[in-house]
């Protein structure tokens, strides 16, 4: 799983089927523009239609259950108000919106860098960790600071852990996605270790349910819309929102971000450059665990407040958020959007269906089906230039056309 | 003359003074710091697993300073944890010395190793020809969902063998077809599949099911008892009553080991993984090659699948079962550098921690649970190179162009 360069490309398209990732991402987000995400989208819920259709249910009314389940029908009659049943299914979107982004933005951030960062779920799970830990134990601080301290402290548990992948890689040069699928499970199994039976956060109340202790009030963030109690919309949607401009900030305006891409296009060409290309796997590996970690921590301190053994295999947002990135180019606006196409198929899905359409469990189990597809077409970039190269090719024609029409 | 023929012709003391020989001595004495304090040796006394381990220390340190450094220091490492579960193990009572160490210890320990066995040499096969497969998880529970769906419908565990066998086939192909033809890039490609394979299985159980257990009636795959060891003292615990899928990945093990490394496909899929254009140029059809090997690899992470779900689980199903095991044989593959013997050892260690974790729940349910990330640390010690450095093949996970 070697990354280096036999032969120098002689085409574009050679450079994408040999250079690094990110050159290979570069070259698809060039090719096809906005087009191919939706395209992909579209027929991978037309595929995930037909396997609806396939077992006896009628996929066009399941797909307007799972729209209006997410409460996307709100823009037809918007109100701030949660007692209308549309509202209050938008606020739970757009809290499983608020975590996709940023889970999203741990996968982007890293393949700009070359690098796919598949940890994001233990990088997530390591934030929530000690959000939980350390909004429980500095309990009847005052909030503000209470509130930073777990946030901080949660992000850059995320980074370091991250940081472990982006170390080893700089140092050794071992693969990414082999260290971050093993600490992924690392992360689980202390999740494991933490909640259960004598566990060191386990709930001090109640010895005997593996579950952790809930949050103190004074580290729980502010809901905006709703209330506190039917997990309402809390303000670290705003952040994620502003992470994102942070994101677009870090790529495109400073240095950091420059030297970032540079390696992932090429390394070679960027040591040559005189960039620091260890330091920048390092780097960007962290930046993207604190993203993730930045997700743990608002999702404790926001709406779950506790955590239990059986709520970690059921988890999945750090995976979900391999699917948002790639669906979303790796770019801010399109990590934004593929999470509020996430966010409303994960709440979508689990909520409000009639079993006489299709029943929750097999609409959840389609949310899995549509995320594989979008990402194995994704993937397939040689498929994405094909269509774009047929579009280039016809183009000219159409134009020559044109002239011979005008002349 | 090779290497370690030259060792052979040296006299008796120069080779007692090799690092070589000291280091491994230290590493096998540091274990057996460990093993003393456990049935059936069980010193109860913390002296013994204490003097072993300082001597497997002092012999890594000797080793260290000369050259060997982490020979020298695995054994050391060694030592020192020997001796800490060697005084954990006398501290504790006999009777739960008894019950976590016993021959059934073994069986559990093959019955826990079997899938990640069928899953490690299916990776191999496929990552051997140049294409990662991290999609072993997703095949893998196709084969565990399919495989007690075939076995029920079809009426026996042997339908349920092909139809798992079957369907994990037809997954690897399309994502052969993506990582081949296409050329998607392999790490996403294999995400797709296991995200795939889980809402695929979980959406059929549910539609076929409606999520219950399968269970009662189903056909599963028997167990093979040998008549005479399975009444012998230790032995017959151990291994007299193993399920046939058991024996089937010992021969699976020998079988892929001669197949790649001494036959000509096993050399053209070898050539593939190293060097795709070398390969064509001597008339290889590398995609064929690749094809071949990653549907391989479907078939026997599915068969992996199916005995989990038909064999060790008795015909149950249940929502996302593989649970990690895919990631397991990935990284026992790993660990044992891309090579059938060195990932069935691997598969074995990392079942015997499966089969010690769950003993260990006698002595503290807390540690027990801890003791399962052992597989995950050691592959990020494998692949960090602190004990010896794993080397994929060259071509791994690079499309091929066709010219």
């Amino acid at each position: 799983m070697t990354m280096d360069v036999n032969y120098p490309p002689e085409t574009p398209e050679e450079a994408a089927a040999t250079g690094t990732l990110a050159a290979r991402i570069a070259l698809k987000q060039r090719a096809g523009g906005v087009v191919v995400p939706v395209m992909t989208a579209l027929l991978a819920f037309l595929i995930g239609g037909f396997v609806v259709l396939a077992t006896g249910h009628n996929p066009l009314l399941a797909y307007r259950d799972i729209f209006n389940g997410a409460g996307l029908n709100w823009v037809f009659h918007p109100t701030t108000n949660v007692a209308n049943t549309a509202a209050y299914n938008l606020s739970q979107t757009l809290l499983q919106t608020t975590t996709l982004i940023l889970c999203g933005l741990a996968v982007a951030f890293a393949f700009r860098c070359g690098m796919f960062n598949i940890g994001g779920q233990g990088q997530y799970f390591i934030g929530l960790y000690v959000a939980n830990w350390l909004g429980y134990d500095f309990a009847g601080m005052n909030p503000v600071p209470h509130i930073l301290l777990a946030v901080g402290a949660a992000t850059l548990a995320g980074a370091l852990w991250a940081g472990i992948a982006g170390f080893l890689k700089a140092t050794v040069g071992a693969h990414e996605v082999i260290s971050t699928i093993m600490l992924n499970w690392i992360a689980i199994w202390i999740g494991e270790w933490l909640f259960g039976d004598g566990g060191p956060l386990q709930n001090a109340a109640n010895k005997t349910v593996p579950i952790s202790n809930d949050v103190a009030s004074s580290a729980q963030l502010p809901v905006f819309w709703g209330q506190k109690e039917l997990q309402g919309l809390h303000v670290g949607f705003f952040v994620a929102l502003a992470a994102l401009v942070v994101f677009w900030v870090i790529l495109s305006r400073t240095t950091l971000g420059y030297e970032v891409r540079a390696v992932g296009f090429n390394p070679d060409a960027a040591a040559y450059g005189g960039i620091n290309v260890k330091k920048n796997l390092f780097r960007a590996m962290a930046i993207s665990g604190a993203f993730a970690g930045l997700a743990g921590a608002l999702d404790m301190l926001g709406y779950l407040y506790h955590f239990g053994q059986s709520d970690i295999p059921v988890s999945s947002v750090g995976f979900l958020g391999i699917a948002v990135a790639l669906l979303g180019r790796n770019t801010a606006v399109g990590t934004g959007l593929g999470a509020l196409l996430f966010g409303a198929l994960l709440f979508g899905t689990t909520h409000g269906l009639s079993s006489n359409v299709i029943q929750p469990e097999l609409a959840g189990n389609l949310t899995y089906i549509i995320q594989g597809l979008i990402v194995l077409f994704v993937g397939a970039d040689v498929l994405i230039l094909y269509v774009w190269n047929t579009r280039r090719r016809l183009r000219p024609r159409a134009r020559a056309r044109a002239k011979e029409a005008a002349a | 003359m090779t290497e370690w023929a030259q060792r052979l012709e040296n006299p008796l003391s120069a080779r007692l003074r090799d690092p070589a020989t000291t280091g491994y001595a230290g590493l096998v004495l540091g274990a057996f710091a460990a093993f003393l304090a456990i049935p059936p040796i069980q010193a109860r006394t913390i002296t013994w697993p204490i003097v072993v381990g300082i001597v497997a220390a002092v012999l890594g340190i000797w080793t260290a300073a000369r050259g060997r450094r982490r020979l020298g220091i695995g054994a050391v490492v060694t030592g020192i944890i020997g001796i800490g579960l060697g005084i954990l193990a006398t501290r504790s009572g006999v009777g739960n010395l008894n019950d976590a160490f016993n021959a059934a210890l073994i069986a559990q320990m093959f019955a826990f190793s079997t899938p990640l066995v069928f899953g490690a040499i299916g990776g191999m096969f496929s990552e051997r020809s140049g294409v990662v497969n991290i999609g072993l998880e997703g095949m893998m529970l196709m084969g565990a969902f399919w495989g007690v769906y075939g076995a029920d419908k079809g009426g026996s565990w042997v339908v349920g063998l092909f139809v798992g066998a079957g369907i994990g086939a037809v997954l690897a192909l399309v994502y052969a077809y993506f990582a081949i033809h296409l050329r998607a890039d392999q790490i996403v490609g294999g995400t797709a599949v296991n995200f795939l394979a889980l809402g695929i299985t979980g959406y059929f159980f549910f539609q076929l099911y409606h999520g219950n257990y399968i269970s009662q009636g189903v056909s599963t795959i028997p167990n093979v008892r040998i008549p005479f060891i399975a009444d012998m003292h230790f032995l017959g615990p151990a291994i007299g009553d193993l399920n046939l899928m058991i024996w089937a990945s010992f021969v699976l093990v020998i079988l892929s080991y001669v197949v790649v490394f001494k036959t000509p496909i096993g050399l053209r899929i070898r050539a593939c993984g190293e060097h795709p254009r070398a390969a064509d140029t001597v008339g290889i059809n590398v995609y064929a090659v690749r094809y071949g090997a990653v549907v391989l690899s479907g078939i026997l992470a599915a068969l992996g699948g199916v005995y989990l779900s038909d064999g060790f689980g008795g015909g149950a199903f249940n929502d996302n079962m593989t649970a990690g095991r895919g990631f397991i044989a990935l990284a026992a593959m790993i660990f044992g550098n891309w090579r059938p013997f060195g990932a069935f050892g691997a598969a074995l260690l990392f079942g015997f921690s499966s089969a010690l974790a769950l003993r260990l729940q006698v002595y503290s349910a807390s540690a027990s649970t801890l003791f399962n990330v052992l597989p995950y640390v050691l592959t990020l010690i494998a692949v960090a190179g602190v004990i010896g450095r794993t080397v994929p093949p060259a071509a791994d996970g690079k499309p091929y162009r066709k010219q």
